[in-house]
């Protein structure tokens, strides 16, 4: 399948991606690996496209201060073996479930977010990390919160005109865990149902900040704030997690997608049982000082009670 | 439109248009039809190449994307008449039926074997997940794989 016919140029800077896109009109190209298929589908027709692929300094993710900043020509494959304890678990570890090792060679994180297909994983984990996107255009450059960067199906607050320079992340401290689970479309991969927490933990094991987000079944990644409420302030035991997981069905909206391979109330049932999985494993990864405190004062009171049992021997 | 790219060790140049995918650059322009067109869709994986060192679907990638490029394909990878380990490897563990997706299994296979002599089989079906046969069942494939990864590696 050939895509439709367009013309080509290519940006070797951000300026001079944003001026091509002034003088011509037509699409951003990154990867490719969203729009490519959409074109060859004749589901996309955009005449012009513009390859921002070869721009240098959007490419790489850099720590600065208390965040990471990841270039929006940075791939899937980067995020996924990149090598930094304070780097969110739940990004990494999504950017892994995407697709398959040949799509994450060359799919892109600005692409990927940029195109914000409902069933993709990346905007539900951005969403729930409350990360800051970073953008360009003729006017200048500027910021969007995550919570207002997804604003509809294929739609987010990119201007025709704006390229997506850097999505940015705040790091993990050590109280702090953050998951993704995800319901495979066993086939393409891409999430029928995503959820991503974001978990602070109390040195005494409390649940002290939950931020969760959900993706796959609605429009656009969706914030549940229903769920983080229910558990600040909880211990995070099993029955806690999952009376707030259930709280995640307040927060889907009217508009729960179905299609041939799971239907809406089947995905709908299922949302639950991914976001208490999401919570379980970012609990577990946020709550390991006060596991270990917990593991530590059990052993010496076995050992002081030791001492004392041999003492009044 | 010019591109010129290293195909294989050797240099090239086209005028392509815009709109070709690589896979057909390589398969028409070239004449290098090992690289398959399955699916079409980014799934099937029989299209796969490197593409400066790292394996991806060329259905899904522009020849004006690839232009400066330095690309590998199936008929690139024996050297002096002799097959490459893993190629070898599919030959003596019979890890194909058909052979359509044998090009792409085996370009995704030596990246994934690249410095990992002991491959398990539950990474092998994890790192093959781009890349689909429809006759074998996969059994002989990963074992042929397997047995790749550790030729690659120089054992036996």
């Amino acid at each position: 399948m050939y895509p439709p016919k367009f013309d080509y140029y290519r940006a070797d800077s951000v300026d001079e991606a944003v001026a091509l896109m002034g003088q011509h009109g037509g699409k951003f190209i990154a990867g490719g690996h969203s729009l490519l298929p959409v074109m060859k589908m004749r589901l996309a027709d955009p005449g012009v496209l513009i390859d921002i692929g070869r721009i240098d300094g959007l490419r790489g993710i850099t720590r600065s201060g208390n965040s990471f900043r990841i270039g929006a020509l940075t791939t899937h494959a980067t995020v996924a073996a990149y090598d930094d304890r304070h780097f969110p678990d739940a990004l990494k570890h999504a950017a892994g479930m995407i697709g398959d090792p040949q799509v994450r060679n060359r799919g892109t994180v600005g692409g990927n977010v940029a195109h914000a297909d409902p069933a993709s994983d990346l905007p539900t984990v951005f969403l729930a990390l409350g990360a800051t996107f970073h953008i360009a255009g003729a006017n200048g450059a500027r910021s969007v919160h995550a919570a207002n960067f997804f604003t509809g199906l294929f739609e987010t607050a990119l201007a025709e005109n704006e390229v997506l320079t850097a999505v940015e992340v705040p790091a993990e401290g050590i109280e702090n865990g953050s998951a993704y689970a995800k319901l495979f479309n066993p086939a393409s991969r891409y999430a029928m149902v995503g959820a991503c927490a974001n978990i602070t933990v109390s040195l005494t094991g409390e649940c002290t900040a939950c931020s969760v987000a959900v993706g796959g079944l609605t429009p656009k990644a969706t914030a549940a704030p229903s769920v983080g409420a229910a558990l600040v302030g909880k211990q995070l035991t099993d029955d806690n997690i999952a009376a707030a997981a259930a709280l995640v069905l307040n927060d889907l909206g009217g508009d729960v997608m179905g299609d041939i391979h799971a239907s809406a109330e089947y995905r709908r049932q299922m949302a639950p049982v991914f976001v208490g999985r999401a919570l379980t494993l970012a609990g577990h990864r946020a709550g390991w000082v006060a596991r270990l405190q917990k593991n530590v004062k059990d052993v010496a009171g076995d050992v002081l009670e030791e001492i004392e049992r041999r003492l009044r021997k | 439109m010019k591109v010129s790219m290293t195909v294989n060790g050797k240099a090239t140049e086209r005028d392509v248009e815009p709109r070709m995918l690589l896979v057909h650059f390589l398969r028409d322009e070239l004449g290098l039809t090992g690289a398959n067109i399955g699916c079409d869709t980014t799934q099937c994986g029989s299209c796969t190449i490197h593409l400066n060192g790292t394996a991806v679907k060329s259905c899904t990638v522009l020849a004006v994307q690839a232009d400066g490029t330095s690309i590998t394909t199936i008929e690139g990878l024996a050297q002096n008449g002799n097959l490459h380990p893993m190629q070898q490897a599919f030959w003596d563990k019979h890890g194909l039926q058909c052979g359509f997706c044998t090009p792409g299994m085996i370009m995704a296979a030596t990246k994934l074997a690249a410095g990992n002599p002991h491959l398990t089989d539950e990474e092998i079906r994890h790192g093959l997940e781009g890349n689909l046969c429809r006759c074998t069942g996969y059994e002989n494939i990963v074992r042929a794989v397997k047995a790749g990864a550790q030729a690659m590696a120089g054992g036996d």
